[in-house]
């Protein structure tokens, strides 16, 4: 366990290392109030990485993030221009992504396909379905009512709602992941399946559970994207299933399962977007970004196979020779 | 997923015939007959030799990659970087092109860069150790990422009228350079992984990595080797994209590498690696090309497309195991 809080504790130190060299070009970055919105803008990127964190720490990964996200976003937009209300739009929003995510679950648990592959098809079909529900037409911010775009913005106590929600999510998963026995499941079942199977956990419907709480965090964030970049249309957030496990393994998520803690994915996702703000800040082009964080993802996976090497005792685990 | 089934062993093998037609490859041909006979039937410009011949260019660069993706896998590994391979060979070429390099030379630097690329992750996944879902995500932004720091929103174009051949030319009647070599390619990888040690090498590990090392098996050299096919592939991938497209973009081919992968998925190769066959390959290449083309015909939008292959690939693996549960064995 000292391993793993030092791995954290590690990653804060580059973020502290990247944020001061940030200020060397420029010094306001790291104002507090430029630190909250760097904190604000990387709300849905640390919300889904707890997310994937969790069905990756079961050995599956979910590449339909984005696409859940972005289906449950335009259904919110529609529903508010029916003018249902927000108290109706939002938990409804949670629902339809964790039924979204609860396909996904149910074809890994009750058909055995390979996570990998079910989320590369579920990913074509949620953003295909956005079409199909809209033709490819957009909804612009005019066509959203003030409330419902306010709500993620709005201040409370000098942070944006939407932080408030990124710490709500970190606080709840924490605990429910420490002090619950689904969280301990989650590990269980990616440490070492033959002995969870052994100890009464059902694999397949733990890896379910996984994914419908990733679905449910995505079909939030569906909302709260929406509503604050106050435009839906098919490919909002294309390509941002990667960036989420790129944050996850920056943030020591083993992808092997079984190891992983909400802390690590959460500095992974703000170390991604402190990166991601400080760019235009210090005169590089934002097209560096992707080969910036592709190289972050490899050394970061570079770096916890180093870490991991030295493995404790693991009862009953197959040996793999490489 | 059912961890602790056992393998089952049967008492005596089947008859060669009732094998073949009960395997994959006898579903995906018969798939391949009703999605033709419905295309017949659904458009008057569906058997034409020449629409069927540009029907061709829908699939054949992406088989090209999938033949050499459908070993790694079947090895046990994965690439989703052939994507972006591609858009940094093609970028590569576009340099090239500037730099005032005629045409053999930029298939050289298409082919040369996919290599790079492909030892690269090969170093990584092989030489390291380190998980290749993982590296080559990270290698799919990193390759694509230079692209974008190399153009920025910027393109290339103006390749020599030469080059074009590769994407655009027919050797002889309808058949154009890209389907010649797709046939080739895939004659060599059948070849390659059906009747070479090499194959036999690449299902021993897919099966088990562990017992293929304690029977003598260079585990690392030979999933080494297959990286460097797949990064080839996307090379020469890119040399023929590049060439019928005629112009380079960052965004090159994004998203390419979940067709292939569902391609070489829908061929019948596990995803959990140790089976699948280059023929089932094939026959996926030619239902993903003619289902896309029939589709454009009928004016079905591209992104419906879409839809309706991620259907097809989840619907292809759950069906045979949903019907009968001896679609479990196949793992």
């Amino acid at each position: 366990m000292s391993l793993l809080k030092n791995r954290e504790a590690l990653l804060a130190l580059a973020i502290l290392v990247l944020l001061g060299l940030v200020t060397t070009r420029f010094a306001g970055f790291v104002a507090p109030s430029n630190l909250a919105l760097v904190f604000n803008d990387t709300a849905p990127l640390m919300i889904l990485a707890i997310g994937q964190m969790i069905v990756i720490l079961t050995k599956c990964i979910d590449l339909s993030v984005a696409a859940n996200l972005a289906l449950t976003g335009m259904v919110s937009a529609l529903l508010n221009g029916m003018g249902v209300p927000l108290v109706i739009i939002l938990p409804a929003a949670i629902l339809l992504g964790a039924a979204l995510g609860a396909v996904n679950g149910l074809l890994v648990w009750k058909v055995g396909i390979p996570s990998i592959v079910v989320t590369l098809g579920t990913m074509t079909i949620f953003r295909g379905i956005i079409f199909l529900i809209t033709n490819g037409k957009w909804v612009n911010a005019h066509e959203m009512t003030e409330g419902f775009k306010a709500l993620p913005r709005a201040m409370l106590l000098g942070l944006p709602v939407m932080s408030w929600i990124a710490i709500a999510v970190i606080l709840l998963a924490t605990l429910a992941l420490g002090r619950t026995a689904l969280g301990r499941a989650f590990y269980a079942v990616g440490g070492n399946p033959h002995a969870a199977v052994y100890t009464g956990i059902d694999v397949g419907r733990t890896q379910a559970a996984a994914f419908v709480i990733s679905g449910a965090l995505a079909g939030l964030t569906g909302y709260l994207w929406v509503a604050r970049y106050a435009v839906a249309y098919v490919d909002i957030a294309g390509g941002f299933e990667l960036d989420v496990v790129a944050a996850c393994v920056i943030g020591g998520v083993s992808i092997a399962g079984g190891a992983g803690s909400v802390a690590g994915a959460v500095l992974g996702a703000i170390f991604l977007g402190v990166i991601k703000n400080a760019l235009p800040v210090v005169n590089i082009s934002p097209f560096w970004q992707m080969a910036i964080s592709g190289s972050a993802i490899i050394l970061a996976v570079a770096f916890n196979a180093v870490q991991s090497r030295p493995k404790g005792r693991i009862i009953l685990k197959s040996a793999e020779a490489r | 997923m059912s961890i602790l089934t056992p393998r089952v062993i049967p008492d005596r093998l089947q008859s060669p015939l009732a094998r073949a037609t009960k395997s994959w490859e006898a579903l995906l041909l018969a798939v391949f007959i009703a999605v033709f006979v419905v295309n017949s039937f659904a458009s008057p410009y569906f058997l034409n030799a020449w629409n069927l011949s540009d029907a061709t260019f829908n699939f054949t660069e992406k088989a090209m990659i999938a033949f050499a993706m459908a070993m790694l896998i079947i090895a046990g590994e994965i690439d989703l970087s052939v994507a972006s391979i591609i858009a940094l060979a093609s970028t590569a070429m576009g340099l090239a092109m500037t730099a005032g390099a005629g045409t053999p030379v930029l298939v050289l630097v298409g082919i040369g860069t996919g290599l790079v690329c492909g030892a690269f992750n090969a170093w990584l996944v092989a030489g390291l150790g380190l998980p290749s879902i993982v590296v080559t995500i990270g290698t799919m932004s990193l390759f694509r990422g230079i692209s974008f720091i190399v153009l920025g929103d910027q393109a290339f174009t103006g390749y020599p009228e030469s080059f074009a051949w590769f994407g655009q030319g027919y050797v002889f009647w309808v058949f154009s350079f890209e389907f010649v070599l797709f046939v080739v390619l895939a004659l060599a990888y059948g070849i390659l992984l059906h009747r070479t040690s090499f194959g036999r090498r690449v299902y021993a590990i897919g099966n088990n990595a562990t017992a293929a090392a304690f029977s003598g098996i260079r585990v690392a050299r030979v999933k080494a080797t297959l990286f460097l096919l797949t990064g080839l592939m996307s090379g020469i991938a890119a040399v023929c994209l590049t060439s019928r497209l005629g112009s380079t973009r960052p965004s090159i081919a994004t998203g390419m590498e979940l067709e292939v992968v569902t391609m070489v998925v829908l061929g019948g190769v596990s995803i959990l690696g140790g089976s699948g066959t280059i023929p089932g390959v094939v026959l996926a290449a030619f239902i993903m090309g003619l289902v896309t083309f029939g589709f454009g015909l009928l004016n079905v939008p591209g992104i419906v497309m879409s839809i309706f292959l991620g259907i097809l690939l989840i619907a292809v693996i759950a069906l045979p195991r949903l019907f009968s549960r001896r679609g479990l064995s196949r793992k």
